[in-house]
């Protein structure tokens, strides 16, 4: 098949960018949709042009490297699919496609389709992990912990922080990916010591890093390739209630740390 | 080049303990005056980061991703071994030992394997600690699951997502660290080359990834947990970006390189479809345990799948296999495959392919119960083939998935360079020929969490370091190769592209030192490989600059490497003139087809001495000894 495709070039962050039209005129419909740039790619090098920049790693869904828009839906047209997982059986000849990173504030372009997503690392880093030294840990056997709960905080664990839910926001919100970790970890007996902590610090830093705030319209979990279910919002919401009341009366920055 | 290996002696059952007990310690106020720099943020450099920070070290964490929670473990699926005996099923410390030295066709360290055991079952309980959502049963306690190569249920999972799981607990556990400013982690930055101080590694020059620009660090120790080199074959199941070129940089200042020839092939993995083909998709070996393989009794039978009746189907691994069936290791699989397709058995369009049939588990323990355990791998072979293995079976072939070889290291993960360490898949590990499936995982995270935080404090300890920063001479003349290579590269202005070159170099490897080998097809390829690499620095073409983000040129870096690597892989593997593990010799082989070890000759770790450009590598050979497994041909009737 013959695709167009419209892609956002973009030499670096402080040098504006623009549209640019490309024709892939040899699809193959197994191939993925990385591939298929790969192969226009290979092309645009051997005219001595710039190839287009994305990211990308495992190519198998998981790293959460991969990710932009494809007509204004992020990851494409597949629900629960990431960009390197979709194959081209899904478009069909003669099809015009537009490629864009993610927009966000908090997402700065670096170049082409590949943003700076550094922001995340910051949420985790300001609470989203249990504290515990290594080699103190007792019997992994010694706290039971009910099948159901397991499963819930793998439902939430599954999140492969690549975006999309900020990209897919009006608000370019990134309460999909906080909530999915303080949801992970709020339905283990292990995450019970800094739930409160945990939700007034995540939720204090997804402010700093200016990401929008969150008005229920739910496109995240549309766009979510893990579907990751919108409950886990709801899980952080409630967490950060019930600590800033149990805070009330002591200094809010004293409850943050 | 002396290869002291630090291998205790006494009793193996105490020989860790001892160790510890005998190791100096860094006093709790000194250590946050040691500089460490931990290159690598998976698993294993993940977990030895965390937990020097922890400690109070003042650590420096790199990785090339835009952040260390993407490293390549977290694609690993099916799950990671510990001899917990939770199922009451017969395993030990003692039984995982065995099983993992028998596994790796008597070619790994005895006391190194026994240590690893022995910290299996530490690594369980800081995981669940960590809050790492293992499978469990309906009681709450933890599910195991069974993996190629044992007779006994000692695998703990996370869904399809173990490697995620256990990356995002040493993620988390790394980012603590950060916050608590004791770890800085640098992301999207490349190392590029190791700078020795007075014959002790001080520190190394990356490149920043985004902004092009050529930087260094000093250190008191240097860490590497790098990964391995499975892209030297270009497809393979690693992550597009895993490559040598941190090894491989210190292997040219010093490193010996042990074992470059013992690399894995997984017996299922999604056949290559065409030519643009990018990678290939490992299909978890956990669906060996209710996925029975075959193919048709008949060469060319092209008929569907389900027309095929019972009596014209071969199930080829339980037939030669009685008593280990589809769950034989991954080496016997994968050679089994490749001898039915040899023999013009295989399916799928190119005839490289088996079954994988699901069809009797789901009569039996019906489709709920298989979704449950594979659900998302179901998923992932669908979206990639199109095809639905709930009612058709699946099509595997095996692919280069893992390398036991790696940096050549002593019991204290020190490499032949003073102060450099080398963790995870990046060292030649304690796997062999042949490593089990669950237990990369494994030996990653006893490197990083529990065997570095000790062997490193009591280098630190036992060693005088006069003080070294940036601005001794010997960082400027690394930084001037650096500079040198990069301008080389951009230079060329040739006609083929960096991938062309990597696909060409793959497929050399694949078929001279892939699945087997043999003297011919070595001496061939090492000519070949030579000749790929001349044309490499005459005719690349790489577009733009060094001055800012470039894909292209981080490429050219990494197969410039690889195309060093794999003549060295192929030289060690004409050196060994026997089969062990995943290094099938097609001269030596039993009457049945099976490996044929010959110990008497070959019973030691090959380490290779970088001798200069152009000039053949030196062979070191350190014996290995064998007191409490005893060598014999691995049976899996
Ligand atoms: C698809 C797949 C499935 C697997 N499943 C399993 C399984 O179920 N069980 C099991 O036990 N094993 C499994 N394995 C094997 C296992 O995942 C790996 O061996 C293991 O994760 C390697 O961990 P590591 O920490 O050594 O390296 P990696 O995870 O590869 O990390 C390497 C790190 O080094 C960094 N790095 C590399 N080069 C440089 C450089 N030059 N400069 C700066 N940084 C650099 C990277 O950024 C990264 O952070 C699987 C492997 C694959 C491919
Ligand atoms: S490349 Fe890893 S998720 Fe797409």
């Amino acid at each position: 098949m013959r695709l167009t495709l419209h892609v956002w070039r973009q030499a670096s962050a402080s040098k504006p960018g623009r549209m640019e039209r490309y024709d892939a005129p040899d699809v193959n419909e197994d191939m993925s949709f990385l591939e298929m740039l790969d192969v226009l790619n290979e092309k645009l090098i051997a005219e001595h042009k710039e190839p287009i920049a994305f990211e990308h790693d495992c190519r198998e869904g998981i790293c959460g490297s991969c990710g932009f828009m494809i007509n204004g839906m992020a990851h494409g047209p597949q629900r629960g699919t990431t960009v390197c997982q979709l194959h081209m059986r899904h478009f069909k000849d003669g099809d015009v496609l537009y490629l864009e990173p993610w927009r966000a504030t908090a997402f700065p372009v670096l170049k082409d389709l590949v943003v700076d997503r550094g922001a995340f690392d910051r949420i985790v880093a300001s609470g989203g992990y249990v504290s515990v030294r290594t080699g103190s840990a007792p019997d992994g056997n010694a706290i039971p912990v009910p099948k159901e709960s397991a499963d819930r905080a793998m439902d939430a664990a599954a999140c492969i922080a690549c975006g999309a839910c900020v990209a897919a926001c009006p608000n370019a919100s990134a309460a999909l990916f906080t909530g999915a970790k303080i949801s992970h970890l709020s339905h283990l007996p292990q995450g019970q010591a800094e739930r409160s902590r945990r939700a007034l610090r995540m939720v204090r830093q997804l402010s700093i890093e200016e990401f929008g705030s969150c008005t229920n319209i739910g496109e995240c979990e549309a766009a979510c390739p893990k579907s990751i279910r919108l409950e886990v919002i709801a899980t952080m919401n409630r967490d950060h209630l019930k600590a800033s009341f149990a805070t009330r009366g002591e200094s809010q920055s004293a409850a943050g740390e | 080049m002396q290869l002291d290996s630090k291998i205790p002696t006494g009793p193996i059952e105490q020989a860790w303990e001892r160790a510890k007990f005998d190791m100096k310690l860094v006093n709790p106020a000194n250590k946050r005056k040691f500089n460490i720099i931990v290159v690598g943020s998976g698993l294993a450099g993940g977990s030895a980061a965390a937990s020097l920070g922890e400690l109070g070290y003042n650590v420096k964490c790199f990785c090339f991703q835009d952040s260390p929670r993407r490293a390549h473990s977290i694609a690993a699926q099916g799950g990671i071994n510990a001899a917990k005996n939770y199922q009451n099923d017969g395993d030990s410390i003692y039984r995982l030992f065995y099983d993992t030295v028998k596994g790796g066709d008597f070619r790994a360290r005895e006391y190194n394997v026994y240590r690893l055991a022995q910290v299996s079952v530490n690594i369980i309980d800081q995981c669940v600690a960590q809050g790492v959502p293992f499978a469990r049963e309906y009681g709450g306690a933890l599910a195991n699951r069974s993996f190629g190569g044992a007779q006994v249920s000692r695998t703990f999972y996370a869904r399809g997502q173990t490697g995620q799981q256990l990356l995002l607990g040493a993620y988390q556990a790394l980012e603590a660290q950060v916050d608590s400013g004791r770890v800085k982690m640098i992301t999207r930055t490349e190392m590029l080359d190791l700078v020795i101080v007075n014959g002790r590694a001080r520190g190394i020059v990356t490149r920043d990834l985004v902004t092009g620009k050529i930087e260094t660090h000093a250190a008191d120790a240097v860490v590497l947990a790098t990964g391995g080199y499975g892209n030297v074959f270009y497809l393979s199941t690693n992550a597009k970006g895993s490559n040598c070129t941190a090894i491989w940089r210190a292997h040219k200042r010093g490193a010996a390189f042990a074992n470059p020839c013992f690399t894995q092939i997984h017996p299922t993995c999604i056949p290559v479809s065409g030519e643009y083909q990018s990678k290939l998709t490992l299909m978890s070996e956990s669906l060996r345990n209710d996925g029975r393989i075959w193919v048709p009794k008949q060469a060319g039978d092209k008929r569907s799948p389900r027309d095929i009746p019972e009596a014209e189907r071969d199930y080829y691994l339980e037939r030669r296999y009685p008593s280990f069936g589809n769950l034989v290791p991954r080496d016997v699989a994968s050679r089994a495959a490749k001898a039915v397709c040899d023999e013009g058995r295989g399916v799928g369009e190119t005839g490289l392919g088996v079954y994988l049939d699901f069809a009797e588990s789901i009569q039996r323990l019906g489709r709920h119960a298989i979704e449950e355990r594979y659900g998302n791998l179901f998923e992932m072979y669908n979206r990639i083939t199109g095809e639905d293995p709930y009612t058709v079976p699946m099509r595997i072939y095996p692919a280069i998935h893992y390398t036991m070889g790696g940096l050549w290291v002593d019991y204290q993960l020190m490499s032949t360079i003073p102060g450099m360490f080398v963790l995870g898949e990046a060292n030649f590990s304690d796997h062999g020929a042949n490593r089990l499936g669950a237990s990369a995982l494994m030996q990653g995270l006893s490197d990083g969490y529990f065997v570095i935080p000790y062997t490193l404090g009591n280098y630190l300890a036992s060693t005088k370091l006069e003080k070294v920063d940036t601005s001794a001479p010997e960082f400027a003349a690394a930084v001037a190769e650096v500079n040198d290579r990069v301008s080389r590269l951009l230079s060329i202005k040739g006609n083929r592209t960096v991938a062309s070159f990597h696909r060409e170099l793959g497929k050399i490897i694949w078929d001279y030192c892939g699945m087997a080998r043999n003297a011919e097809g070595l001496t061939k390829a090492i000519g070949r490989v030579q000749e790929l690499r001349e044309e490499f620095w005459k005719n690349l073409n790489v577009p733009g600059s060094g001055e800012d983000m470039n894909q292209q040129l981080e490429g050219a870096g990494r197969v410039a490497d690889f195309l060093e690597l794999g003549e060295l892989m192929c030289r060690d593997a004409l050196q060994r003139k026997e089969s062990c593990g995943g290094h099938f010799r097609e001269e030596y082989q039993t009457e049945e087809g099976e490996a044929l070890r010959d110990d008497e000759n070959y019973q030691y770790a090959a380490a290779w001495e970088y001798a200069g450009e152009n000039a053949e590598p030196i062979l070191h050979k350190e014996p290995l000894e064998f007191h409490y497994v005893h060598p014999a041909q691995r049976s899996y009737k």
